[in-house]
């Protein structure tokens, strides 16, 4: 088994390359506006430090989001394409779900948590999790003061909004490693490769026709 | 011998999703699908519908294009992608699955010009360009003037639209007409029942003294505007607006300054060759004027057909396939996607 796994849903751009039994190579570069560039290199590079070629790769898991939907379409193009041209199966995971199972929170204490992402705009992506497996709500999209809790907090959004998740916990994104175990030990729920938009696009249908003669 | 090389190309700049093969200048496969009918009650392109469209019919196209092509994908010697001018997150989805496709293939990436692509694309059709050159490309995005010295790497600028495309001003005067989106082939048809004198609307950038700063430029918002001032005047009187005359009117004008501009470029820079592309090329009255006038001024007209006017993986397939013959240095795995790739910059 040779599982590739990238998620490109928030500022992280992360690889990773996974043999079924541990993870091989990862390459992770923070920064929310360079996803279309960053993500190929960063696919070569975990090729490269594994020794593997491409052809060696059984299987991609990939972020599905929530998030800022340039940057995640190019995670999904990028994963159809390889799929398609390599024909290999292509695996989709909530991108919130690998922020819980990876949350520093000790289950035992904390009881349920939020993980919430930058939705930009002002809003969050979040989910509610019971323990770092299970998702019980979510995902959506929010202001934050309509979800604003005192429990914990897993994610960049309760760091943007204090106010709202003073709780907050770490890990601040999601990393391909953890994507990558969860994918190749089954332990999470796997999706179609089909973004998680939550939002509508922004259009409005054309309004009357305006006078463009002028009062006399 | 050798066989001429195998290229695929990748078109997302605006609303299609293009996907072209090419074995050196013969065309095997040109797929498009297009998200155009979710843009008409819109009345334009709306980027984030096209981009999640591109997502959409991406995989579909490949695999459309390697079944007209009769080729398998490993097959494929090189890839080619539009990497700018165009809407910035619908070239990303092009500009990713491109960069998907040369590292799952092992195969060198090109990353091109939108507007040279819309030059080499006539290849397929009547072969080796005449070099140098004339351009001119009149899109819904685009109205440029160039002058290609070579399409693979020298084409220079001459001129552009300063405001609106000539096919925005199709769309906008469809609109003001009653006509559907999108305007070219409405305002066509309709024109051709129409009277192109019945009114004279002005001809943008032609007087002297604009002539001086922008003879090679164009401007198509004031006529635009000319044309809604008519009609809102004949309607205020409680005429009917007489949309066929209109349309022949407006249509005429649009032409009119295309192809002066056009020759006189090609006078000015003793070319002998103007080749129009971009969707209003296949406007039926731009394509007679052009052929009237410049054979009476002894230039050659090349127009490539409608299909391949209009925004295609093809074209970007045959820049491509010229790229690879030229022996020019491919692009990296960090190719940027630039929506305001200027058109000196050929390749990335």
């Amino acid at each position: 088994m040779l599982l590739l796994a990238f998620d490109t849903a928030t500022p992280a751009v992360t690889v990773a390359l996974h043999d079924g039994r541990s993870v091989l190579a990862t390459s992770t570069i923070v920064d929310a506006m360079r996803h279309g560039e960053l993500l190929a290199p960063g696919i070569a590079t975990v090729l490269r430090e594994a020794g593997a070629d491409r052809s060696d790769l059984t299987g991609i898991a990939v972020g599905v989001g929530p998030g800022p939907f340039t940057g995640l379409r190019v995670g999904l193009v990028t994963a159809r394409t390889l799929g398609h041209v390599l024909d290999i199966p292509v695996h989709g995971v909530c991108t919130l779900d690998v922020l819980a199972a990876a949350a520093e929170v000790d289950e035992g204490q904390v009881g349920s948590f939020l993980v919430a992402t930058d939705a930009r705009r002002k809003e969050v992506y979040w989910a509610r999790y019971s323990d770092r497996r299970t998702r019980v709500d979510g995902p959506h999209v929010s202001r934050p003061a309509e979800v604003a809790t005192p429990d914990v907090v897993v994610g960049r959004g309760a760091t943007l909004y204090p106010d709202a998740f003073p709780n907050a916990a770490g890990p601040l994104d999601p990393s391909a490693a953890d994507l990558a175990r969860l994918v190749a030990t089954g332990s999470v729920p796997v999706l179609e490769p089909v973004p998680l938009y939550l939002r509508r696009p922004d259009v409005a249908e054309p309004t009357a026709r305006k006078s463009v003669l002028t009062a006399r | 011998m050798t066989s001429e090389p195998l290229v695929l190309g990748i078109e997302t700049s605006c609303d299609e999703t293009g996907v072209g093969i090419v074995r050196g200048g013969t065309l095997l496969a040109d797929a498009v699908a297009s998200s155009l009918d979710e843009h008409a009650r819109f009345g334009g392109v709306v980027p984030e519908v096209a981009s999640r469209a591109h997502l959409e019919a991406m995989v579909p196209a490949l695999e459309r294009a390697s079944r007209e092509a009769g080729v398998r994908l490993d097959d494929v010697d090189a890839v080619a992608v539009t990497s700018g001018p165009g809407l910035a997150g619908a070239l990303l989805v092009g500009v990713a699955s491109a960069k998907a496709l040369a590292l799952g293939l092992g195969k060198p990436l090109f990353g091109v010009n939108h507007l040279a692509a819309h030059v080499a694309v006539d290849t397929l059709e009547h072969g080796p360009l005449p070099q140098p050159c004339i351009a001119l490309l009149v899109s819904g995005g685009h109205s440029s003037l160039l002058l290609v010295e070579d399409v693979t790497q020298t084409v220079t600028p001459l001129g552009a639209t300063i405001d609106d495309a000539a096919g925005e001003a199709f769309d906008k005067v469809a609109r003001l007409l009653g006509l559907p989106f999108p305007g070219g082939p409405y305002v066509d048809r309709a024109a051709r029942t129409g009277d192109p004198a019945y009114v004279v609307f002005p001809r943008g950038l032609t007087s002297p003294r604009d002539l001086e700063r922008h003879r090679f430029d164009f401007s198509f918002s004031g006529l635009k505007t000319a044309v809604a001032r008519w009609v809102e005047t004949r309607e205020r009187e409680g005429q009917p607006v007489p949309v066929d005359d209109v349309a022949a009117a407006f249509q005429e004008a649009v032409c009119d300054v295309l192809v002066r501009k056009a020759l006189d470029a090609c006078r000015t820079h003793g070319v002998n060759d103007l080749l129009i592309g971009g969707g209003v090329a296949a406007n039926s009255r731009l394509r007679a004027m052009a052929e009237e006038r410049c054979g009476a001024a002894g230039v050659r007209v090349r127009v490539p057909r409608p299909k391949l006017c209009t925004d295609n993986g093809a074209m970007v397939a045959a820049l491509g396939a010229q790229m690879v013959a030229r022996g020019r240095t491919p692009s990296g795995l960090d190719l940027l996607a630039d929506s305001s790739m200027p058109v000196t910059v050929v390749a990335r």
